[in-house]
This record gives structure tokens, C-alpha cells and sequence, in this order.
């Protein structure tokens, strides 16, 4: 070990203070980091602190992202396997899957990267964790069949204009990966919905067409999966949304280790839960009469719900605000999926939605608490009679 | 009688090196040292030369802002160096015992019968005025202001914090002699206990008492003052910590300034932390030989408790305010992957990222390393976990970053102390600097509104 902390300390020296290379000095440090823990001590304030850091936590968030990464995986050599009735094992299955997602994660991050390493050096500060999780978001979310060229177009808009223009990590009002997709949804249209693009290789190869769930119930056509397959998630749709299951073993991690907001994700349910029970009642047409429990489980609102909403710079800050935060993003969810027959799913503009009331919703949350603290300057000012 | 309040938010940090209630003696050196940066804000008018005698209670100098506030000698003998530092700014007063312990004598009515106006003569002319802080600013108070009530926090609940009851286990009737003096000042006293465990103070009379539970920082007498008497804006209280009013009350009986206190030498490296009996500005060099300190590297030597406290070294002395010297490891060393979650659980963390919220019993040798870098502000809920007051501390943080005043004051800058905001700089993860920034802030109050 302490060979190797050698080998890096010559190789940084000329990126230290006052050498040739001090100005790139953030993209070595980020590497540096990641081997070892830097032996920075406090120069003030506490002289003692917490274990966690930005990249623990970070790494925390991938961890519980790979339950729903690897079944992602399967799901697509599944569904690719099953529409085109060859025979298949598991490992045949996964490795349909990883030929195509890797190729998608490696494009996502690369490019991500890239460009934060450029604003990390361009503003002299170092490279934030952020960018690990929103890396690995964006391939999970996307459409199996989608080119990688646009994978990256949507990062490079993503990390632009979402997150940098802002003032990058911890500025950003929307949630960079929902941008990705929402970029993509918005520029090609043709690629990130209809019949074609859910399962692998369906547009290149006849007789293979998957609908997702949602799809196919706005179309006005029935449902031929049952509700087990919905929740375990061997159905069509984004790579990694499909698996409730999976989502909810990410949901746990997120909840015990304190990561992820509860509060969000249960204000998120109650209030999808609530408003889909509403429309059971009324029942009107098949988007509404589909049962609020399987409005759960389809589409990527558990997805969104745990891994997107619970982004702490993009959601609601406050206790109180994650709360009414949380409910107004099942809220909308399901009003925009019964609504709007030309977008068979809602949560990603229902999220992105409320990350733009978030700040507003905190406002009224924080303007409260200043309201209690002139009552109670008031009431001092005023003699009691 | 009294109003138990039960604080839910806080963190107890399980660090190892409490110090055992005996009492211990080391040899005294003979030098002692007064730092002006004890005195937040106070910019010290020389009343001495280098050289001169003095006699321990004699004023050595004054605040220039306020020059009925003195300062004064710990001991008696001779002022042997003023250090400098950048701008010749008076770093440290460097005092030799004659180890006579000559002292000015006040002579003093009994207390019963001096008015208002003269204990606060008295205070300020014995130099005791040091002991009396005023929020909002956490500073020295002001002796023209009017305080609508004064608060005394009888615990501790810093890590490894001296044991506040047993420090004064001696000091009974001269800590009921203080509250009896500081009452005459204000129209009410407050007296805060910890619910869990019974002491003396209980029974202290002249003062409303308080029960207070909960884990740090519910032994800060700002967060217990947020709860029984907020401050609103153009309102003070004064706060004394509990040691100090023994020392006024020791004054008021005897007319002396009494330096000696008890200091209790704790920490992690610390061969057997314990309490000491030792003086204001005493030598900490004779107290660490004496507990010995078992590091294999450098060792960070803290005057008060581990999360705000003021660094000092092995040869330095202790503050003016602290019956705690907190002994640390420096923490400057690499660690390999120290940043998977789950790894390292040696070191302790609120987050449940790590595996040591599993045993809940351990303690643990904590050191000086930021254990990460400071990054932007990600993470949310974690800073008001650990302030149980009704302020929003990440919307105040950023109020005070950005300088904006009136959003300041209405998120209750007036209701806060760096000290209260020593947890958020332990619990971030993007490791902000949290009292630095609140410190800032109220010294642009200051400025700003007065």
C-alpha cells in the first residue's frame, strides 16, 4: 500500500501547487480519491468527523441501483429470446443483455464524465460523485434499441444545459438523468415510444413487437400479462423499470442505510395509490378502470418513485416539502397516464414536473417558519391586555 | 415546578476516553498564558508591559471596543511576553508565576445587600465580567444591556465533556452564591439539569429549574434557551457556564478572582483520562505527562471538547472558558478505499452507511481526519437530525454563505451559536464548515445591526 501511495504521489507532483500542471489538478485528484481517502485533517471548526462522505453515499445509491441493473440485463435477452421463440438459457439471456446495455453504460459515462472533468478543471474545484449515479440512471431508463449516439446526445444535454449551466452538482433544479430521457423523448420521438423499441432487435427483426403494458392499455388493447409477471418484471419497457421486485430490494437499501428519502417514496405511493383508487371508482376508460394495485407496479413509477424523485438536490429539501413533494408526484403520475393518451407513462414529466415546484413548495415551508418566528417577536411587541 | 423538555433530534457521539471521577494532581509549570481569542470579537488594549508584576485578579488589559471589560491575570507574577502575531495582533500574554498567589482583594458588601448596579460594578472591576456571554452573538455581553433573563446549562453533553455536577461537587455554596448574584441582574434565572441523572443543582434555589433529556446538543444553553425563552430579535439573554458561576460566587464571598478550577483530561490516546485540579491558563504540557498519551504519530491537543473546541499544542496552555483538554490523534494518513460503504466501521458515522450502527455500545477512537473532501451540498435531512431547534440549519447556512441579513434574521440567526452548529460540521457529508460559516455570519450581525 504504501508503495502504491508512493507511485501516485510522484506521479502527481506535477499537478501540485505552483507546478506546470496545477490547473488539471482536479481531474488527478479524482482518480487519487478513488484509490484512497485523503489524509486531510480538520484545519477548523470540528475537530472530529463523520465516516460518510459524498462518495459513499453516492456508491450506496449504485449498490441499490444493481438489483435493477442485472435484471435489466435479463429482462432484455427474456424478452428478446421469448418474442423470437428460440430456445435460451439464463447465462444466454444476460449475455444478449450485457451485449447491448455495457455498450450504453460505457457511452453514458464516458461522455458524462468527460464533460464534468472539463468543468471540474474550467472552475477549479473538484470533480463531485453525482455524475456515478446519473451515469448509470440514464442507459436503465432508456429504450433497449435506442442508438448509442443518442444515448450520448442526451447526456451532453443533460449534463449542459440540466446540470453545469446551473452551476453543476447540488445547483441543478432538474433531475439530470430525467432530462436525458426527457431530451430524447422530446428529439426522437420515434425511438422512445410505440410497439418497436421495447424489446431488443423488434424493429430489425419481424414477428418481434413488444408493447409495454401501459402501451397497449392506451391503445385500448387488453393486458396479457398477469399481475406476478408485472411485479417481478418480465414484461416490456425501459431497461431497468420493469422489475418491481428489484426495486423494491434498491428501495430498502435506500431506506436502511438513510440514503434515500422514505418520506418521499411513501408520499409518492399514497398519493399514486389515492388518485389511480379515484379513477378505479369513476372508471371511464381502460387507463382508468386498470386496478390501482397494478397501476403500481407497471410502468416506471416504482422506478421513479425510488431512484429519480428521492434525488435530494432536485426534490423537495424540507421534511414537511418531501412530503407534499412525494404526493404530488403520484399524483401526477397518474393524472398525466389516464390523461394524456399521447404519453402512456407520466412518471418521468410528473417528476420533472415537481423538481420545478420543489423550490417553490420549500419555500412555503421555510416562509412558515419565519411567519412563527415574527408571530412570536409580535407578540412580545404587543402588551398582553 | 419546573417543565421537563424532551429534545429527540441530537447526536451522543460514542467516542472512548472518558475521564474517571477521581481527581488527580500533576506538578504545576510556572507559566501561564492568556489568549485574547478566547474572547470572541475583543480587541485587547494593553494595560501592562512585558515585565511588569502583577497580581493575579489585576486587569492586564481592557476591550477596546468597551473598556469597562477587563481582563485579568490568572496568577501572580510577572508578564514576561506579549506575542504578536500578523498585524500586531496580541496572540497570546504570557504570564510567570511567583507561585504566591498574591491577589487583589475587592472589599465587598454582603451580597444580600448590594443592588443590581453594583454586582454588575463589581463583576466588571473583578474582571468576572469575561464569564458573562450574551446571545444573540455569542460574545462577551454588553454591560449597558439589559438581559430579559439569564440562562445556565448545568450538563454537558459534548463528547467526553467534563462531568458539570462533579466539577462542582466542591463548589456548592459558591454556585448558589453565583445564581444568587446573577439574579440580582436579571429579572429570571434558568437553570438547566439533565433529566437522567439527579445532582446538587436540583436542589439550587433563586433559579426556575429546567429538566432537559436528550442527547448533544441538548446541554448547549443556546438549544435549551430556544426552548424555554427564545430570543427574538432586539431581545439578549445572558448565559454564565457553571463553573464560572461558582467563580463569581466564590468572588462575591471572598472578593478574590479564584483561577483554579478542575480540568478533566480526556480522548482517545489519553493512558488514563481523569481530572485534574489546575488554574486558568495553566500549562497543559505537566497534565498530559501526568494522564500520558499513548499515539504512535503527531497528537492534536484541544482546549475544550472535541467538536468546538480550540486547538492548541503540547506545550501550550489551557483557555480561559475550558474544564476539558481533549488529547486527539492527528488523523493525517491515507486509507485505501476507505470511502466503499460498509467499510471501515472503526470509524464512527450517524449514517447508516456504515456498519457501526450495529453495535451500538462501542465506543470509539476517533481522529482529526475529514474522512473525505469537501464537496457541494447534496445530501438533505442530515443537518437537522442534529439540531433539535425550529430552525431550517441548511436555508440559514445558505442565508449566512450569501450575506442576506433579513433572510437571517427571520430563519433565527439571533437564536444561534457556532457551538450549536458544531454536530452539522461532524454529520456532513459534504463536510461544510458550518460554525466557520454561522461564526461569519454573526460577526456581519454585529457589524451590520448592532
Amino acid at each position: 500500500m504504501n508503495f502504491i501511495r508512493e507511485r501516485i504521489d510522484a506521479i502527481k507532483k506535477p499537478f501540485g501547487k505552483g507546478q506546470k500542471w496545477e490547473r488539471f489538478a482536479p481531474a488527478v485528484n479524482a482518480f487519487d480519491t478513488f484509490l484512497f481517502v485523503p489524509n486531510h485533517t480538520t484545519q477548523k471548526g470540528a475537530h472530529i468527523r463523520d465516516g460518510v462522505d459524498l462518495k459513499r453515499t453516492m456508491v450506496t445509491v449504485i449498490i441499490a441501483l444493481l438489483p435493477a441493473f442485472v435484471y435489466g440485463v435479463y429482462n432484455t435477452g427474456y424478452q428478446y429470446f421469448i418474442q423470437s421463440g428460440l430456445a435460451f438459457t439464463f447465462w444466454d439471456a444476460m449475455l444478449h443483455g450485457a451485449l447491448k446495455i455495457m455498450p450504453m453504460v460505457a457511452v453514458s459515462y464516458g461522455v458524462g464524465l468527460a464533460i464534468e472533468f472539463a468543468f471540474a478543471v474550467y472552475r477549479g474545484h473538484e470533480v463531485n460523485e453525482g455524475y456515478l449515479v446519473t451515469g448509470l440512471l440514464v442507459p436503465m431508463i432508456m429504450p433497449v434499441d435506442i442508438p448509442l449516439w443518442m444515448v450520448g446526445l442526451s447526456v451532453a444535454f443533460a449534463v449542459f444545459i440540466a446540470k453545469e449551466a446551473f452551476g453543476g452538482t447540488g445547483m441543478n433544479i432538474l433531475n439530470p438523468a430525467l432530462t436525458a430521457r426527457a431530451f430524447a423523448f422530446f428529439a426522437y420521438p420515434t425511438y422512445m415510444s410505440g410497439n418497436k423499441v421495447w424489446v431488443s432487435e423488434a424493429s430489425n427483426v419481424d414477428g418481434i413487437s413488444g408493447e409495454t403494458v401501459l402501451g397497449s392499455l392506451a391503445a385500448g388493447n387488453d393486458v396479457s400479462y398477469s399481475m406476478f409477471d408485472m411485479f417481478v418484471g418480465a414484461i416490456p419497457g425501459s431497461i431497468a423499470e420493469t422489475s418491481t421486485l428489484m426495486v423494491l430490494v434498491g428501495a430498502a437499501i435506500l431506506i436502511l442505510t438513510g440514503v434515500g428519502s422514505w418520506r418521499i417514496m411513501v408520499g409518492g405511493v399514497l398519493g399514486a395509490a389515492a388518485t389511480a383508487f379515484l379513477f378505479n371508482l369513476w372508471g371511464a376508460n381502460a387507463l382508468m378502470s386498470f386496478n390501482w394495485t397494478n397501476q403500481l407496479i407497471v410502468g416506471g413509477f416504482a422506478f421513479g418513485i425510488v431512484f429519480m424523485a428521492t434525488d435530494p438536490v432536485s426534490a423537495a429539501q424540507t421534511t414537511k416539502g418531501k412530503w407534499i413533494y412525494g404526493i404530488l408526484v403520484g399524483l401526477f403520475c397518474m393524472l398525466i397516464r389516464v390523461f394524456n393518451p399521447a404519453y402512456p407513462e407520466g412518471v418521468m414529466l410528473a417528476i420533472l414536473l415537481m423538481n420545478v415546484f420543489a423550490p417553490t413548495i420549500d419555500h412555503y415551508v421555510v416562509e412558515g417558519n419565519i411567519k412563527r418566528r415574527k408571530k412570536r417577536l409580535n407578540a412580545t411587541l404587543t402588551p398582553a391586555t | 415546578m419546573s417543565a421537563d423538555i424532551t429534545l429527540r433530534k441530537g447526536l451522543t457521539i460514542p467516542m472512548s476516553g472518558i475521564a474517571d471521577l477521581n481527581i488527580s494532581s500533576a506538578d504545576s509549570a510556572d507559566n501561564y498564558v492568556v489568549y485574547p481569542s478566547d474572547f470572541h470579537g475583543v480587541v485587547p488594549k494593553m494595560l501592562l508591559k512585558e515585565g511588569e508584576t502583577v497580581l493575579q485578579g489585576q486587569p492586564i488589559f481592557y476591550s477596546k471596543a468597551n473598556p469597562e471589560i477587563k481582563f485579568v491575570s490568572p496568577v501572580s507574577g510577572t508578564l514576561t511576553k506579549i506575542e504578536r502575531g500578523a498585524k500586531r495582533r496580541i496572540m497570546a500574554l504570557s504570564i510567570t508565576s511567583d507561585g504566591e498567589h498574591k491577589a487583589v482583594v475587592h472589599k465587598l458588601a454582603n451580597l444580600d445587600e448590594l443592588c443590581a448596579a453594583d454586582v454588575r460594578k463589581h463583576l466588571l472591576e473583578s474582571g468576572c465580567w469575561s464569564f458573562i456571554k450574551q446571545r444573540p452573538y455569542d460574545v462577551i455581553a454588553d454591560p449597558s444591556s439589559t438581559p430579559k433573563a439569564i440562562f445556565v446549562s448545568g450538563f454537558n453533553t459534548a463528547p467526553l465533556a467534563a462531568d458539570v455536577p462533579f466539577l462542582l461537587s466542591p463548589q456548592k455554596e459558591d454556585f448558589q452564591n453565583g445564581i444568587n448574584a446573577l439574579a440580582k441582574l436579571a429579572p429570571k434565572v434558568h437553570l438547566s439539569v439533565d433529566a437522567s441523572s439527579a445532582s446538587f443543582l436540583t436542589e439550587v434555589s433563586n433559579a426556575e429549574l429546567h429538566r432537559i433529556k436528550g442527547q448533544h446538543p441538548a446541554g448547549n444553553v443556546g438549544v435549551q434557551v430556544h426552548h424555554i425563552d427564545p430570543v427574538n430579535a432586539g431581545e439578549t439573554v445572558w448565559v454564565v457556564g457553571p463553573v464560572d458561576v461558582a467563580r463569581i460566587g466564590a468572588f462575591f464571598s471572598t472578593g478574590i478572582f479564584d483561577a483554579s478550577q478542575m480540568v478533566a483530561v480526556v480522548g482517545p490516546v489519553v493512558k488514563s483520562p481523569t481530572y485534574f485540579k489546575s488554574r486558568i491558563g495553566a500549562a497543559v504540557a505537566p497534565l498530559l505527562k501526568k494522564a500520558g498519551i499513548n499515539a504512535d504519530g503527531q497528537i492534536r491537543v484541544i482546549n475544550g471538547d472535541s467538536l468546538s473546541g480550540a486547538a492548541t499544542h503540547a506545550d501550550g496552555n489551557l483557555g480561559y472558558y475550558n474544564n476539558t483538554l481533549t488529547v486527539l490523534a492527528e488523523g493525517n494518513r491515507f486509507r485505501m478505499f476507505g470511502w466503499l460503504p460498509f467499510a471501515g466501521s472503526k470509524i464512527f458515522s450517524m449514517s447508516r452507511t456504515s456498519l457501526s450502527w450495529l453495535l451500538p455500545k462501542r465506543t470509539y477512537a476517533l481522529d482529526t481526519n475529514m474522512n473525505g473532501e469537501e464537496r457541494a451540498l447534496v445530501v438533505t435531512g442530515e443537518m437537522e437530525q442534529v439540531l433539535p431547534m425550529d430552525i431550517f440549519p441548511m436555508q440559514l447556512i445558505k442565508a449566512c454563505m450569501v450575506q442576506n441579513i433579513e433572510k437571517m434574521e427571520g430563519l433565527g440567526i439571533y437564536e444561534v451559536a457556532p457551538e450549536d452548529f458544531a454536530l452539522v460540521d461532524y454529520a456532513s457529508t459534504s463536510k461544510i464548515e458550518a460554525q466557520a460559516i454561522i461564526r461569519e455570519a454573526l460577526d456581519l450581525m454585529i457589524k451590520e445591526v448592532g
